[in-house]
């Protein structure tokens, strides 16, 4: 099975190691991965701060960069939201239909609950807003990390409410942002779970801004990361 | 709008002091967290809940679409049935009606059971201006009012108030309006409550003139509908001789049985009750009992210019159960205050521009209020695609330029040149992660985000680059 890679702005800039992990997670399940080098930004920024006209570039140019796959990957749930949910709205209803988030496509295409990994840290599982809601990933994050050996998995109190990020939210109402987020943080903390893992590294962005500035043992870490990790070589 | 609301600050910086205070945060967190889980409970219980939903939308949208001939078909029922009806275009017009028709009856105090629609149009001032005193008789509504405060919460204006701080307000206020609290006044529920009806009792005995909102308008029967808990809406819907009642136009139904859809989900959707204490529904007047003449003052308000806009009319479906409120992360911390407006929450994020206009400094931000986590959208029961709206008005304040966003605009721009050159983008990555070790944590520009978090460490390569070097 061949699939393309939807990295992200947001990964190919910040969080590499999350395109490299949901690479070699992809190909250790038998899948060859493509890059399409001519993808950049899904347009999700501009579009939910308003600029619709600035979006329609990038939905033109991330529909073209993908003409011709059967699959669409995408390691995070917002911008999976953004392709599937509003790309319609600009004409484009092609690539929704090929696209799939990291975890829709592990457990909905490939059928796969066990992909092999190794993790022996205590986990706790933050839902994004935009995957839980939009895409309604329901409980596949969380049965992928049940499978994981060595994990443990704690729940989060008040899992579904929102981390604060938000996009462009983070900024123009920064207070309000930063008490959502340090409210999560705070729940999390609870659990004394080592790692507040997610399946969008935006939010993990705010999130795990907001324990780095705390000195909190804990840490953020987007669900491939975890899933790539293996007894033959593991992440932490 | 109120006058109250002029000169409102933007959101963000309104919500900075609700953010930091920590009493409010304790209050409205305890609050709304109590009425969502109940809530849950009273919604899951019904197995048709999808259903009953989906009705009230249709209904809605409807009734909505056929809104002058329904609003024409009240009138006429209204009319029929010994009421008199006068329509208002906006909150001034409407405030000098009533205010007309309080002093034609000669009497210059009122009794007010908690009503929205005249919160809207700052009734209860334009009243005093006229040497009218307006009484509020529900508990919240009350207390508000006593504490020369305003509302924070459409179902539960004193949220932001705790037991202690209502008995401070009673115990120094009560006397001036009129019975003052009892001596030793405790801020047990119930001694707080008793204080209420007694002092409340005193102005249902006295009051000739009654002034209502209403929940639904019945266009079959021209009937009005006020769901309640407290019976003080009873006490002022039958005791006085004269009852006026301000409404809004989106708020008829076209017949009872739709009224069957919404007496089940307004209940469990606002108090998590699977019926409200007390439905008041009066047809007109009547010769034996109640009020001996009725009024309806039909408030449009920008209620029309809303319905006109495609995207942003499913805003006028709002039953006004305050569900929405009670799930939304960002009201929970900044309150019902930063909304500057009657309607606060994520539904006063979407109504309040539209209503009027998207000009003042608060109007322009409320669209912005919104981490887009449609929680609120989730929980509607008439399926008000709440985070779809604001995302439309987003686009029209961007549209409309102004101060603020220029920047903004051209910054997206450049950002939106660099991401339609693949080419340009890997550069940029490449000088960012090539010089990152000079890149100070908190550069200047940034605080927004670093006063109370760390940026992203930059990394030593793109995965553009990690795929060029290691899958190419």
């Amino acid at each position: 099975m061949r699939v393309a890679l939807f990295v992200t702005c947001v990964n190919d800039a910040l969080y590499p190691a999350t395109g490299i992990a949901t690479v070699r997670l992809l190909e250790r399940l038998g899948v060859v991965v493509d890059f399409p080098a001519a993808q950049t930004c899904c347009g999700q920024p501009q579009f939910n701060t308003g600029y619709r006209r600035e979006t329609v570039p990038l939905v033109r140019r991330t529909a073209r960069a993908f003409e011709g796959y059967e699959y669409v990957v995408i390691p995070s749930g917002s911008c999976a939201a953004m392709v599937r949910e509003h790309y319609p709205k600009f004409g484009e209803t092609a690539l929704p239909a090929r696209t799939y988030e990291l975890t829709e496509f592990l457990v909905d295409v490939l059928g796969v609950t066990d992909v092999g990994a190794y993790f022996p840290h205590t986990v706790t599982y933050h839902p994004s807003c935009h995957g839980l809601r939009s895409l309604g990933l329901g409980e596949r994050p969380r049965r992928l990390l049940e499978a994981v050996k060595g994990l443990e998995l704690r729940e989060l109190p008040g899992a579904e409410e929102c981390c604060g990020f938000g996009g462009t939210f983070a900024v123009k109402n920064s207070d309000v942002s930063a008490a959502m987020g340090q409210d999560k943080v705070r729940g999390a903390a609870s659990t004394g779970a080592d790692v507040l893992c997610g399946a969008d590294n935006s939010c993990l962005m705010h999130i795990g801004g907001i324990l780095r500035r705390q000195d909190a043992p804990q840490r953020a870490l987007h669900i491939a990361d975890i899933l790539a990790s293996t007894e033959e070589e593991p992440l932490l | 709008m109120s006058g109250t609301y002029l000169g409102m600050p933007s959101f963000p910086k309104a919500a900075k002091d609700a953010v930091h205070n920590v009493t409010l945060r304790a209050n409205l967190r305890h609050a709304t967290h109590t009425i969502r889980d109940k809530r849950a409970k009273a919604v899951a219980e019904l197995e048709d809940w999808a259903l009953l939903r989906e009705a009230g939308k249709q209904i809605k949208d409807h009734t909505l679409r056929h809104l002058d001939r329904y609003l024409e078909q009240l009138e006429s029922a209204v009319t029929a049935a010994g009421g008199t009806v006068h329509w208002a275009a906006d909150a001034e017009e409407a405030n000098r009606i009533v205010a007309d028709l309080v002093k034609a009856t000669g009497e210059s105090e009122v009794v007010k059971v908690k009503s929205m629609a005249t919160q809207e149009i700052g009734l209860n001032e334009a009243l005093k201006a006229e040497g009218i005193s307006a009484y509020e008789t529900d508990l919240a509504e009350l207390i508000v009012q006593l504490g020369d405060d305003r509302p924070s919460h459409i179902l539960v204006p004193a949220i932001h108030r705790n037991r202690a701080e209502i008995r401070d307000i009673f115990e120094r206020k009560m006397g001036s309006w009129g019975r003052p609290a009892p001596d030793g006044l405790s801020d047990s529920p119930a001694e707080l409550a008793e204080a209420a009806r007694l002092h409340l009792r005193e102005k249902f005995l006295r009051a000739k003139v009654g002034i209502s909102g209403a929940n639904f308008m019945v266009a079959e029967t021209g009937t009005l509908v006020v769901f309640e808990s407290e019976g003080n809406g009873r006490m002022c819907l039958t005791l006085p001789e004269t009852l006026i009642s301000v409404v809004g136009i989106e708020k008829v139904v076209p017949g009872w049985r739709d009224l069957e859809v919404f007496l089940q989900t307004l209940p469990r959707s606002s108090t998590a009750e699977r019926m409200n204490p007390y439905t008041s529904m009066w047809t007109g007047t009547a010769d034996a009992d109640g009020p001996r003449t009725f009024h309806l003052v039909l408030l449009d308000n920008g209620r029309t210019g809303t319905l006109a806009d495609e995207v942003g009319r499913q805003a006028l479906r709002c039953i006004r159960c305050s569900a929405c409120l009670n799930v939304c992360p960002v009201y929970e911390r900044a309150g019902g205050h930063a909304y500057g407006s009657v309607y606060p929450g994520p539904i006063g994020a979407i109504l309040s521009p539209q209503l009027r206009g998207i000009q003042s400094e608060i109007d322009v931000s409320l669209p912005y209020a919104s981490s887009l986590c449609g929680a609120c959208y989730e929980v509607c029961p008439v399926a008000i695609d709440i985070p779809e709206v604001l995302l439309h008005l987003r686009e029209k304040v961007v549209d409309q330029g102004g101060k603020g966003h220029r920047l903004e605009k051209t910054a997206i721009k450049a950002a939106g040149w660099i991401l339609d050159h693949p080419a340009a983008l890997a550069a940029v990555e490449k000088t960012a992660s090539g010089t990152r070790g000079l890149h100070p944590g908190r550069p200047p520009g940034a605080g927004a985000w670093t006063a109370d978090r760390e940026l992203p460490e930059l990394p030593a390569q793109s995965f553009r680059d990690w795929w060029k070097k290691n899958r190419t």
